[in-house]
């Protein structure tokens, strides 16, 4: 029997305003604890909210950027409940009239798009580090009321995989937004997610669970993955799965329930009276869409149109660093003289330049562009070889300058058909009987140590078929 | 005496004429509130106030500020303990305002907790006495601040209105309160009970004086988005008569309205008369919704308080019980301290009024009678420029008389009640003595209609000729 997952994602991003979602207090990461702060954020008697409007028109942006359908009208509710990091006893957020509804995301298709308020941060001080069994809690208010877009998707995804490749994308369309900085670790970004599993072939959906503190884009995968394989079981030894919030562990990458002390809430919503409603015009979508970027999707598609692979289409689409990269070097090589270099074969070149970079960004790097276009062209125009041309990337990435001078100092240019090949080849052959042998006598897979031979002794500036086309014409088959 | 025998703007205009020292003014009214027998003040300034500018319009004329107005380094408490001697670091949006327009704040005065209550005996700081009777009450919310008027403790002072908490204690005291259009004064710095409902607006001596210091109060506050700018400049009011006036008499309100005393009827017959012999034609009216708003008006209020009351939790400010280290018991052990009797009440029903699988059935219907009021209203100014009714059912209850009977206790806002819910405005006038008590006129308008309103109100005053000294 097999079993499908049904994998949906709830992501909260905290957007990069100036100020937070309801006062004027500067948004920080990193400051003293209770720096900023106002009577708004701090719950104080009497204070009243009032909504940043910068928070709106980026939530439109991500709203557009995800093909949503936008609210004329949509309203805040309270959503109640107690906790110490929650300043008001309610959190401000949307509910049945949120500001965007539907939409698509490469394949995944979006529930809903809202706006709402952060939390404040608890730090709980002694061994466990939840708030059961600490010794004492404290509050920094700092984060308290910064501006979060919750992204909720259907439930489309079908493997952990999956979610997180997904996940990268929303993380870099947001990132092309300029709306938040969507770092998961400093938790700009945050995912939960809903999981079941059914039997493959049919459309009924099995019980889900929520998943929460997946901080990292690998621990979205583990995590969801982990939870797959427990339904399963559950499901295989004839268990049910129950409804619950599970809590992920990344060290031991185990799943633990939260009590049903901290999950079982009537949040008793109701319309909050302190706002009026949003109300987005005409003229602020057309606001919103003017700043919009080309988006990922767009952008894959257009190097599909380029001849990339589609794998490298996706890459440089989700990597905008990488793909803003591939375009100068491929506007230089069109000018210049790679003009014969093909844009898959350039694009190879900078997806080998960011492995040598450990996928950091390559415009930060000493290699210009117009240098590994060059590069490339060298290796089309048979100037040097690719074993050569990876030894004079490397030269490229731990000093910069220009790949043809290298080359030229060197001596690392191809070496032609002239005497000094033939010369090498001939000593190769007498150094390798028995394989010569061999293939005269037609086992042709048995030249290679002869090649081998010849470009140990080139350092590898020999190209390798007009090497092996020397060898037979010598052997004489 | 002469000097406490000024209206404040009588006072305001003696200071601008360089005829009086607003030093004494202040001196005076301070020693007043200082020696208050009433338990109408709960903190009263020691520091007097910088000298007003020469064009100041309230021209140093000290008011009284209802407890839950925040003042900067001031105990604004709510007449809450769980707000015991808590003093923000901010101050109300209105208060800045009077303040900026000369008048120094004298003190913060008595209420119902959180403005909770009709009868100013929720208050945790103790009972305010009603200066008419003293083993009366005088009203709540805001029964502080409308003791303090009527006893000449302050020269005027200002309020909240959520259910009738500004004129019914200036009914039963015998002074001017306004209710404003909802939107028209900033709730910035206002400790909330129901934010949808409550308005700030002056509880004073006369018509003219809650003309001028609702003139400094209005304006729309870039930190309350349900603010807005009030359309036109608020106008000392001078109307004579009435002529061309058309007020609806609503049956709801009146003459089938529960609990309405004799006395208070016949004063209302006689004013109503009153209104006709200057000019004004009377005739009845129907609002057929208004007597579910009291209803109504108990699931949305407490429903938002609820919420608004839950900020309450001993974490950041205020009372604190420790429970061993527990969270939720330090929660609720703060809480169950802090809190008085009517305020849990409420709590409770506003919890349950939103609770999931009952949301509809009361609030969201609570919510559809209260657009249903409102549509009442609009019909009824089609035809009519007031709809009038006696603000309280009764003149002031003794003391105790409805403690142990909650529902009676919410029937004393039953003709206050559909207003806040229709967001229009509604002032309340002394209009008479029944049983040596004060009665009052209560006239709505559609909402902005406040220079009308005072206007109206003017005229019927002088007509009325009410004499608001306390005996002694
Ligand atoms: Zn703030």
């Amino acid at each position: 029997m097999s079993w499908e997952p049904v994998i949906g994602l709830e992501v909260h991003v905290q957007l990069s305003t100036r100020t937070k979602m309801f006062c004027g207090c500067e948004l920080s990461f990193g400051d003293p604890p209770n720096v900023h702060t106002c009577s708004v954020c701090l719950g104080l008697p009497g204070s009243l909210p009032v909504a940043n409007e910068r928070a709106v028109q980026y939530a439109l942006k991500i709203g557009l950027a995800l093909e949503c359908e936008l609210a004329p009208r949509s309203i805040f509710h309270r959503k109640n409940y107690f906790y110490p990091d929650l300043s008001k006893g309610y959190q401000i957020s949307q509910y049945d009239e949120p500001l965007c509804r539907g939409g698509r995301l490469g394949d995944v298709r979006i529930h809903r798009v809202h706006l709402e308020e952060d939390a404040a941060k608890l730090v709980h001080l002694g061994q466990s580090g939840r708030i059961h069994g600490s010794d004492r809690s404290v509050v920094d208010f700092n984060r308290g009321g910064t501006p979060l877009v919750e992204i909720v998707t259907e439930p489309d995804l079908r493997t952990p995989e999956d979610a997180r490749e997904w996940l990268v994308l929303l993380r870099n369309t947001l990132r092309q937004l300029a709306v938040s900085d969507v770092n998961m670790e400093e938790g700009s970004l945050r995912c939960d997610a809903n999981v079941s599993v059914r039997q493959a072939g049919t459309a009924e959906l099995g019980t889900k669970t929520e998943l929460k503190n997946m901080n990292s884009f690998r621990f979205v995968e583990r995590g969801i993955r982990a939870e797959v394989e427990r339904q399963v079981g559950l499901l295989e030894s004839g268990q049910n799965v129950v409804q619950e919030t599970l809590h992920f562990d990344p060290q031991g990458g185990t799943l633990t329930p939260l009590r049903s002390k901290e999950e079982a809430h009537d949040y008793r919503y109701f319309p909050e009276p302190d706002l009026v409603p949003v109300r987005v015009t005409e003229e602020m979508v057309a606001a919103a869409r003017a700043e919009l970027p080309e988006l990922p999707a767009a952008r894959a598609e257009r190097y599909l149109e380029l001849e990339l692979s589609a794998d490298t289409a996706r890459r440089f689409a989700y990597r905008p660093d990488l793909g803003d990269y591939f375009e100068r070097a491929l506007a230089v090589a069109a000018a210049g003289d790679g003009a014969d270099v093909s844009a898959q074969s350039l694009a190879n070149w900078v997806a080998e330049l960011a492995s040598q970079l450990d996928d950091a960004d390559p415009a930060e790097s000493k290699v210009a562009p117009e240098a590994l276009a060059r590069l490339a062209g060298l290796v089309t125009g048979r100037g040097v070889t690719s074993a050569v041309a990876q030894q004079v990337l490397g030269r490229l990435v731990a000093e910069g300058g220009d790949p043809a001078a290298i080359v030229e100092a060197e001596s690392l240019a191809t070496i032609g058909g002239g005497g000094e090949l033939e010369e090498t080849v001939r000593a190769a052959i007498e150094a390798n009987p028995d394989a010569a042998e061999r293939v005269r006598a037609g086992k042709a897979e048995a030249i290679g140590p002869i090649v081998g031979y010849v470009m140990r002794e080139t350092k590898g500036r020999a190209d390798g078929g007009q090497v092996t086309r020397m060898v037979r014409e010598r052997l004489g088959v | 005496m002469t000097l406490l025998a000024l209206t404040a703007a009588q006072a305001a205009e003696q200071v601008r004429a360089g005829e009086l020292a607003p030093a004494e003014l202040w001196e005076a009214y301070r020693e007043r509130a200082a020696a208050d027998e009433l338990n109408a003040f709960l903190w009263v300034a020691d520091e007097a106030p910088a000298s007003p500018a020469d064009d100041a319009p309230l021209a140093g004329v000290p008011f009284a500020a209802k407890d839950l107005f925040c003042v900067r380094g001031v105990p604004s408490q709510a007449a809450s303990r769980i707000l015991e001697d808590y003093r923000p670091p901010y101050t109300a949006t209105v208060v800045e305002q009077i303040v900026a327009a000369g008048a120094p704040v004298l003190g913060k005065t008595n209420q119902d907790e959180f403005a909770m209550g009709s009868s100013n005996e929720n208050s945790g700081f103790g009972p305010v006495l009603n200066p008419w009777d003293r083993s009366r009450v005088p009203g709540g919310s805001s029964g502080g601040s409308a003791a303090a008027v009527a006893a000449g403790l302050a020269p005027w002072a200002i309020g909240t209105d959520t259910g009738g908490s500004i004129r019914q204690p200036a009914a039963l005291c015998g002074v001017v309160g306004l209710k404003p259009t909802y939107g028209a004064c900033s709730r910035y710095g206002m400790i909330a009970f129901a934010s949808s409902l409550d308005q700030a607006g002056p509880l004073t001596r006369d018509v003219t004086d809650a003309a001028l210091l609702f003139s400094a109060m209005v304006g729309k506050d870039h930190c309350d988005s349900t603010s807005v700018a009030f359309p036109e400049a608020v106008r000392r009011p001078r109307a004579e008569d009435l002529r061309g006036i058309r007020l609806g008499v609503p049956e709801e309100l009146t003459s089938e309205a529960e609990g309405l005393e004799p006395g208070v009827r016949e004063n209302f017959e006689a004013t109503l008369r009153l209104a006709e012999e200057l000019g004004a034609e009377v005739e009845p009216t129907r609002l057929p919704h208004a007597a579910h708003g009291l209803s109504a008006y108990y699931l949305i209020a407490p429903a938002e308080a609820s919420s608004n009351l839950a900020r309450y939790d001993g974490v950041r400010y205020g009372l604190r019980v420790e429970a061993d280290g527990d969270l939720v018991d330090m929660y609720s052990r703060t809480r169950a301290a802090g809190f008085g009797p009517e305020v849990k009440r409420r709590i409770m029903l506003g919890t349950y009024a939103l609770s999931a699988g009952y949301y509809d059935a009361y609030y969201g219907r609570a919510q559809r009678v209260r657009t249903k009021i409102a549509e009442d209203f609009a019909g009824a100014f089609e035809r009519f420029d007031f709809v009038v009714t006696p603000t309280s059912p009764t003149v002031a209850f003794p003391l105790g008389a409805r403690t142990d009977d909650p529902l009676a206790m919410y029937l004393a806002d039953y003709c206050t009640v559909p207003m806040p819910l229709a967001g229009i405005p509604a002032i309340s006038i002394p209009n008479g003595l029944s049983e040596g008590l004060p009665t009052s006129f209560q006239i709505a308008g559609p909402a902005f209609s406040e220079n009308r309103i005072l206007d109206a109100a003017y005229a019927l005053e002088q007509a009325i000729g009410f004499d608001g000294s306390v005996p002694r």
